[in-house]
């Protein structure tokens, strides 16, 4: 009668735990992980891509009302959510480092602090629509933007109703992204948890791998994001 | 396996931080870039820097550069393709649109 001592025998030969049995070999199953992460992204671009055209479109039409509105935006909040966005890209790049390296304590650590610096993100984001509330330019009922000189023409105002486009697509975009920052978030809390358990190894790692991608490409939106909101037309 | 492994890990940590330096450095000359009158080159050169960034971002933090299946590398190019073909071509509609 095989039993269970010959059943571990089925496998032998070159079984590595960490490999599923439908693909031959680990290098084989990593790349395929990567690729399909790959994909989902480049449906992501297309996601954002749009948002993007319509956001070129108007720019291009109102461009001074455009202007004028992004000055209103707070460049300082802007330029440090970059960096603290790319500063969580290389806590990022050491996750995945040290899980391909087995050192525990710094995946530990760079998956926390890549979450410290996701949560110092969303906060300065909070801070930034709360004053966006209070100077009334959530496009809505309530939005105000009277007498708001274009930049370069101190004697011409922007419309109003054009301004609202811009905030509109700011807060669309913006909203979007941080709707992926939290996702992200999410993402990391689970791979904090697996690390934790010690569930990574050299041989398996791909969850760390991938949400690391999807953690850069957040922060590559963030990067086109920035200029093309806060510093349209910004010189005195 | 180890010895794979240990090729393509053979401490890539100095290349991370120059990148980390090279994005850090390339947000604060976007920010100086604006408040400089280049007239219609403003935009110009923010988005410039900006793709010089994401492009570092891709290669060096996403592995685009060492990716071992080349079909990641068609889905990159593709998915910028087709990025370009959106937005390129509804900016030349408009561009062209002399009427509006």
């Amino acid at each position: 009668m095989p039993d269970s001592s010959t059943a571990t025998g089925l496998h032998t030969g070159a079984h590595n735990p960490a490999l599923l049995h439908h693909f031959a070999e680990p290098e084989q199953q990593r790349d395929a992980a990567s690729l399909g992460m790959w994909v989902f992204l480049a449906t992501e671009v297309m996601f954002f891509g749009g948002l993007f055209c319509a956001y070129l479109v108007y720019r291009r039409w109102y461009f001074q009302d455009f202007a004028a509105a992004s000055k209103t935006i707070n460049m300082g909040y802007g330029a440090t959510n970059t960096a603290v966005l790319i500063c969580s890209s290389l806590t990022v790049v050491l996750a995945v480092w040290a899980a391909q390296t087995a050192r525990r304590t710094l995946l530990i650590t760079s998956l926390i602090l890549t979450m410290i610096l996701g949560l110092a993100f969303l906060g300065i984001k909070g801070i930034e629509y709360r004053e966006k509330f209070v100077e009334h330019h959530v496009p809505g009922p309530s939005f105000s933007f009277e007498k708001v000189p274009i930049p370069g023409h101190p004697d011409q105002y922007a419309n109003p109703r054009h301004a609202q486009i811009f905030f509109s697509l700011y807060f669309v975009m913006t909203g979007l992204h941080a709707l992926h920052m939290i996702i992200g978030l999410g993402i990391f809390l689970w791979l904090l948890g697996m690390a934790w358990k010690g569930r990574f190894t050299p041989e398996w790692h791909t969850p760390v791998e991938i949400g690391g991608l999807y953690w850069h490409f957040v922060d590559i939106v963030w990067i086109y994001l920035f200029p093309l909101l806060y510093l349209i037309d910004r010189h005195p | 396996m180890s010895a794979h492994s240990s090729a393509a890990t053979s401490s890539p940590l100095k290349g991370y931080f120059a990148v980390w330096i090279a994005l850090l450095v390339g947000t604060g000359l976007t920010v100086y870039a604006a408040t400089l009158d280049l007239a219609p080159y403003n935009a110009a050169v923010a988005l410039g820097i900006a793709t010089i960034k994401a492009t570092l971002v891709a290669l060096f933090f996403m592995h685009v550069w060492h990716a071992g299946e080349k079909l990641i590398k068609v889905v990159v190019i593709s998915a910028l393709f087709f990025l370009l073909l959106l937005l390129g071509l509804t900016m030349t509609d408009y561009a062209a649109r002399l009427w509006s």
